[in-house]
């Protein structure tokens, strides 16, 4: 870690390359505010990062080369905010033309000026005093004109004046005590505010909904799964289909060509298939959705009657122009929380399947079906009810929810996998009861692969070849973060249990560059630009699903210190000038 | 937030068997379905917000049971606790006006307690805040080789022999503890609850 007076220096250094900063903050108020439009969304500044992963095709990159591969060995830290809460600081902080806006857990939004981390205003809202957060985070607040939108625990969507922090309007989505709360950053296109609701251990009953950035109406909402009656209903056995799961807990992504938003969606519950048979339409599966009316235009179900908790929930990268076995192709690229990565196509008729292989150690599958890509299920690793059943990978799969990348220069997709790690689950009937945990399993048995010396791997993958390009195993931890990639043929990733910030070679693999943080990282990294100076920002704060696995970890014969540091900080370096 | 009760992996569940608790539908023999009302009939009475008072029975929260007496032999030392709600004596007011007045009841030998858990106790039976300290989930898991609540949400693992300290996972402190006498055979709440029940609110 650098001094204080070196850091005052980078920052100072920073101050200078620029004569004019592009915001003025007085104080509690941003001047000059930018509105975010449909324009901008879909075409935005190298500098700022406006979306959940800064395009909405997913890509998590940033044109930026100012830093890069020659340099980041000199990357520093500029300044740092700390937030005040612990737990799993996940979202990305929000960037628009020199005003950072970071969300936080416990429903906490921040403003700042990304130049200097000056507090310009604080939001927070006031969460329900009986609430329970099976996971309390936020992953980031969503732009429109000059609002921003916040998917809260206790399931209210609520737009913030981007300018001053005020509360504009808040909408009660569906009602927490009966499991449904909400960790998304939502999607905006054209003046819709899409949401999706978490509770995918609580027996609900999935859905995306759109809402009016104005007014916050209700405009619409699709189920992501099926009544008896509709187009996928025959997939359920009698009324399993009113609390089986499906869950839509990570921001889409969207094709402006298509006018197509796609969402991933979670678990079938409860988690043993056999207490709820059939495939189980739309769980696990990408669906595509029309944001103008909700409809369904297409879907792809990654795999049939979860039983393995392996929710499908991280949204495809979308691939223009994709070079595949010698045609040019529209693809949908998603590594799995199942471990394996799918690689699909936009077509007229809707998704097709193209390919799919492991990037860990998966024993559930035997195999896919060469031309649907309808996996092979191995019954002996298929949890049921009433019987030991073990599998890999564990249940938070070969890539949970943090987001891949892809870089269009190197062509490659950066994995922040976790490999060697397997489950055994128990399954056992429960009795549903509103507002309480409904997992039909015995949970926390996730177990290391024996000899197994290393879990966290980032891996390089082409989705042309479906080929493995590189990987990074990192010793004793899990990774458990989102990558950045950027123009400066650079990844970066936290993720790790010793609190370490890594920068890597997006064309080797290698590692540049890495410093310890205060706490764990699950943040998602960003990169901006403020008066000609390129900064990379994350939030460090380590909490729910990095610590479960950690705990797990503690009780294996690695016997690592459960005790991972909590606090949010929200860091931003750049490179020494 | 640290953790000065987490123990070593000794008293940690690694493999337990692990069960939901009675509340579901588990029988309870000597349970007394007593006449009159279980729930106020103005629903937004603000007695049913209130935390259990001293004089207040306990009632089933669920299952078969829902609504009636705990009594004396409604369980045996070991049983699988059950999920409880206040009543006021005259039965007019069920305290079930917010999760956070969930309580749990568990009977067990009272050799095995220590004597600040004893004083809490009647005929065995201990009553403790339902709320799990870590993230407010309920406390719905029951170990009973280890004797161990267990939250299902994050891991979190209490010890009801030992006033509810936390010997495993993210908890931050004991379940809140809810002083019990047995008056007629009935559960009967003979004290406030001692300490916070549910998280403490995050500050800035």
């Amino acid at each position: 870690m650098i001094g204080l007076r070196q850091t005052a220096k980078v920052a100072f250094a920073a101050a200078l390359l620029g004569s004019v900063s592009m915001v003025a903050a007085l104080a509690g108020e941003v001047d000059n505010y930018s509105p975010v439009t449909q324009q901008r969304l879909e075409n935005p500044e190298p500098g700022n990062w406006l979306l959940y992963r800064r395009t909405y095709d997913g890509h998590g990159y940033s044109p930026l080369n100012q830093i890069n591969s020659t340099n980041v060995k000199n990357l520093e830290p500029v300044w740092t905010f700390a937030t005040g809460v612990n737990e799993g600081h996940e979202a990305p902080p929000m960037v628009n033309n020199g005003v950072m806006f970071v969300a936080t857990p416990y429903g906490q939004v921040i403003a700042l000026n990304a130049k200097t981390g000056d507090l310009i205003w604080r939001y927070k809202h006031t969460l329900p005093e009986d609430l329970f957060q099976l996971h309390p985070t936020s992953r980031g607040v969503a732009m429109w004109q000059d609002k921003l939108f916040l998917a809260a625990t206790d399931d209210h969507l609520i737009a913030i004046d981007a300018k001053t922090g005020k509360e504009l309007w808040n909408t009660k989505v569906q009602d927490y005590k009966k499991g449904q709360y909400m960790t998304l950053e939502p999607l905006v296109v054209n003046g819709k505010v899409m949401v999706g609701g978490s509770g995918g251990e609580y027996g609900v009953r999935g859905y995306v909904a759109a809402y009016d950035a104005d007014t916050g109406k209700e405009i619409w909402r699709t189920f992501t799964v099926p009544e008896p009656n509709q187009p996928g209903g025959n997939t359920w056995r009698g009324d399993d289909w009113k609390h089986g799961g499906g869950s839509v807990w990570i921001t889409g992504t969207y094709d402006p060509k298509r006018n197509i938003a796609y969402w991933g969606t979670g678990n079938a519950a409860p988690w043993p298939g056999d207490q709820h048979p059939g495939d189980n339409l739309y769980t696990t599966s990408v669906i595509a959705l029309n944001p103008d009316n909700g409809k369904m235009v297409g879907y792809h179900q990654y795999h049939q009657n979860d039983s393995w908790d392996w929710d499908e929930i991280d949204a495809p990268i979308l691939i223009h122009d994709m070079s595949e076995n010698g045609q040019t192709i529209d693809a949908l690229v998603h590594p799995a929380r199942d471990g394996y990565l799918w690689v699909l196509k936009q077509t007229p008729a809707g998704i097709e399947f193209v390919s799919g292989k492991p990037f860990v150690g998966q024993n559930a599958f035997k195999g896919i079906e060469p031309e649907t890509g309808r996996p092979i299920v191995d019954p002996e690793h298929k949890p049921t009810t009433g019987k030991d059943v073990s599998f890999c990978p564990s249940l938070w799969g070969g890539k949970d929810w943090p987001s891949a990348s892809y870089n269009p220069e190197t062509k490659l997709v950066y994995i922040p996998a976790n490999n060697n790690m397997c489950e055994t689950l128990k399954g056992e009937k429960q009795k549903l009861v509103v507002g309480q945990l409904w997992l039909g399993a015995d949970a926390d048995h996730a177990k290391l692969i024996p000899g197994a010396d290393h879990i966290g791997e980032l891996q390089a993958w082409d989705p042309a070849t479906s080929k493995q390009v590189w990987v990074h195993k990192f010793p004793k931890t899990q990774l458990f973060a989102s990558t950045l990639t950027t123009g400066g043929d650079l990844v970066f990733v936290g993720g790790t249990n010793d609190r370490m910030f890594h920068a890597f070679d997006a064309k080797t693999g290698d590692l540049l560059w890495q410093m310890k943080t205060n706490s764990g990282i699950m943040g998602m990294p960003v990169a901006f630009e403020v008066d000609g100076t390129e900064y990379i920002a994350v939030q460090s704060g380590w909490g729910v699903d990095a610590q479960r696995i950690q705990d797990m970890l503690a009780k294996t014969d690695w016997k690592l210190n459960p005790d991972v540091p909590q606090g949010g900080v929200v860091w931003v370096f750049a490179v020494k000038h | 937030m640290s953790n000065d009760r987490r123990t070593d992996d000794k008293t940690c569940c690694c493999d337990p068997v692990r069960r939901s608790l009675l509340q579901l539908g588990a029988v309870a023999t000597a349970a007394a379905l007593l006449p009159g009302k279980a729930r106020a009939d103005d629903e937004d009475d603000p007695r049913r917000m209130e935390r259990p008072q001293v004089g207040d029975f306990l009632v089933y929260a669920g299952g078969d049971q829902e609504g009636a007496l705990i009594i004396e032999g409604a369980l045996n030392v070991g049983d699988e606790p059950v999920l409880a709600w206040a009543t006021d004596p005259s039965r007019k007011i069920l305290r079930d006006g917010t999760r956070l007045n969930q309580i749990l009841v568990v009977r067990l030998d009272p050799s095995t307690m220590d004597a600040e858990t004893k004083s809490h106790a009647a005929a065995g039976f201990l009553a403790y805040s339902a709320i799990c300290t870590h993230m407010q989930c309920t406390v719905t898991g029951w170990i009973p080789e280890k004797q161990i609540l267990h939250c299902p949400c994050h891991q979190s693992e209490y010890d009801p022999r030992h006033d509810a300290k936390v010997v495993g996972g993210p908890a931050p402190r004991p379940l809140a503890a809810l002083p019990l006498r047995m008056v007629d055979g009935k559960l009967q709440v003979a004290g406030e609850f001692i300490g916070k029940v549910g998280m403490n609110k995050q500050t800035m």
